[in-house]
């Protein structure tokens, strides 16, 4: 395990608004990631945790500060760094096979057509879809477009696994299916993953680590809090867990407490 | 039985009737004016309500007797290459334009103005210019199709391109996608419909377009035809020429909507 995977260094993430001066949404962000670890980061809205997501992915450039991911740096989009996005992004024109296939084909061109097929049909039955392997998006659920998303992004084999609010628009009970489902597939395939959240027991439950981002503007990490319990975890004995009570009363007193936000 | 269906045939004849009624009053009060009989008999031969033996325009469209009087048949047929010869031009150089304005906002800032002025100028209006410029009927029919048609396609591309969502193209670019890739594999799915309504409109102006050009150019064409038959004063034919016109426009229509839906992802699999 090597200690120095995923290194952000002091990064500030600031949008210019014409005629003022810039607004600072993310200023002074140093985290280390080892390499197979979960972590989420949880904050109120406005607190520029997808705009540090988005930094990581690429997808935006951050103002100042380096991103390291083993000895690299980062300057933009990449395959290594896959995306689950809250509103699972598949392109309605293909069915769920075709959009994990496009970008299992795009990033291992190699492959030949029946180690592409098995690859692709190898990630949609790890999300248990191979029923709805030839439905487009319109026609399934929103925790199957979801599932697809979440194969998607593992079947280009990424380093790390950047996950948006991943089940922020689903309902609790989906919500809770999916986290099941990430926890198992995370056993096999053990990526290191960022999750970004404002859902607590989600946090605990799912990561070794929460950082806690204080409020923006000029957002910062204000905690980071170890979650020491053995893996695979069951979330109906987690409730009366100490070391898992712990780590939520922590979350609750930082977010209500410490940083408590007031209704805009 | 189905009320539906029954009306759907009654109401159009109700409607038809009432027409042939307010026509036959036109006629009885303009002198010279073809009645709907007489200009039935035109178009399908027969005996005039005057008793005059007619061979209809319609009764033999293919008729060649030289090479300024040819059947209906070969002026629609002339018109139609030459709508879709400008058409398909406009497509050619309409589509990458369409393209490359909705993806590049230099592109938009260079290009939207003009287009924007050039978009409404009438297709009588390049005429002259156009014909001084090829002193050629069929160029000259063509490049005003391809002028006038033109618009519709590049708006509706760009607005293709710029409909495709941010989440998509955050997709390309998660895996890299070259330029090219990103066009075929995530612009143009999301971009295809619009293209093809732009088409359809297009193919309607073009169709608009022609009679009027062919009016001026002359030659053959069904819109020269109706000024021809205008100047030999059989006022019948011209009647005859919008009913023709009209219901080939709307065969296209009807054809363009229909491909256009083929192409379409979000109609595809559903009846």
């Amino acid at each position: 395990m090597s200690a120095k995977f995923l290194n952000l260094q002091n990064i500030e993430k600031r949008f210019a608004i014409p005629g003022k001066e810039g607004y600072i949404a993310v200023t002074n962000v140093d985290l280390e990631i080892k390499q197979n670890e979960i972590i989420s980061i949880i904050g109120h809205s406005g607190c520029g945790k997808s705009t540090l997501l988005n930094i990581i992915s690429g997808l935006d450039m951050q103002s100042s500060g380096t991103i390291v991911l083993e000895n690299k740096h980062i300057e933009g989009p990449g395959p290594e760094r896959a995306v689950v996005f809250q509103n699972h992004s598949l392109l309605p024109w293909l069915t769920a096979y075709q959009n994990i296939e496009l970008a299992v084909k795009k990033v291992m061109p190699h492959l030949s057509k029946s180690e592409l097929k098995e690859r692709v049909m190898k990630y949609i039955e790890m999300v248990n879809l191979s029923h709805a392997k030839d439905k487009k998006p319109d026609e399934i659920s929103g925790g199957m477009k979801q599932r697809v998303g979440i194969a998607r992004a593992l079947s280009i084999e990424p380093k790390v696994l950047l996950m948006d609010e991943p089940f922020g628009a689903l309902d609790s009970l989906t919500r809770a299916n999916l986290q099941e489902h990430l926890m198992r597939i995370q056993e096999s395939v053990k990526n290191t993953v960022i999750i970004i959240t404002h859902d607590i027991d989600e946090a605990v439950l799912l990561s070794d680590r929460v950082i806690m981002m204080t409020n923006g503007p000029e957002a910062t990490i204000g905690e980071i809090l170890e979650v020491n319990l053995e893996r695979p975890r069951d979330r109906v004995s987690l409730q009366s867990d100490p070391e898992y009570i712990r780590c939520r009363e922590a979350i609750l007193d930082f977010l209500y407490k410490k940083f408590a936000k007031e209704d805009e | 039985m189905n009320l539906e269906l029954v009306k759907k045939i009654a109401l159009p004849l109700i409607t038809l009737l009432a027409i042939v009624q307010i026509w036959s009053t036109i006629a009885g009060k303009v002198d010279g004016f073809p009645t709907p009989y007489n200009t039935y008999v035109a178009a399908f031969g027969g005996e005039t309500s005057e008793g005059d033996e007619m061979i209809g325009v319609l009764t033999d469209p293919f008729y060649v007797n030289n090479q300024d009087d040819k059947g209906i048949f070969w002026q629609i047929l002339a018109s139609l290459e030459r709508v879709f010869s400008g058409f398909a031009l406009a497509i050619i150089v309409g589509v990458p334009l369409g393209l490359l304005i909705g993806m590049s906002k230099s592109a938009h800032l260079a290009f939207n103005p003009y287009i924007q002025i050039l978009k409404p100028v009438s297709p009588l209006a390049w005429l002259p210019l156009l014909l001084y410029i090829f002193q050629d009927i069929n160029l000259t029919a063509i490049s005003t199709i391809f002028v006038t048609s033109i618009w519709p396609i590049i708006i509706n591309t760009t607005l293709g391109v710029k409909s495709v969502n941010q989440d998509y193209l955050n997709v390309a670019k998660v895996l890299n996608f070259s330029p090219l890739e990103k066009i075929t594999k995530i612009i143009l799915p999301v971009a295809v419909p619009y293209i093809f309504t732009g088409m359809r409109l297009s193919l309607g102006i073009a169709w608009l377009v022609i009679v009027a050009a062919e009016m001026l150019t002359g030659g053959i064409g069904i819109g020269f035809w109706i000024w021809d038959e205008y100047n030999n004063l059989n006022y019948y034919s011209i009647i005859i020429g919008i009913i023709l016109v009209g219901l080939i426009g709307f065969i296209l229509d009807i054809v363009m909507g229909k491909i256009a839906d083929y192409f379409d992802y979000r109609k595809q699999g559903r009846a």
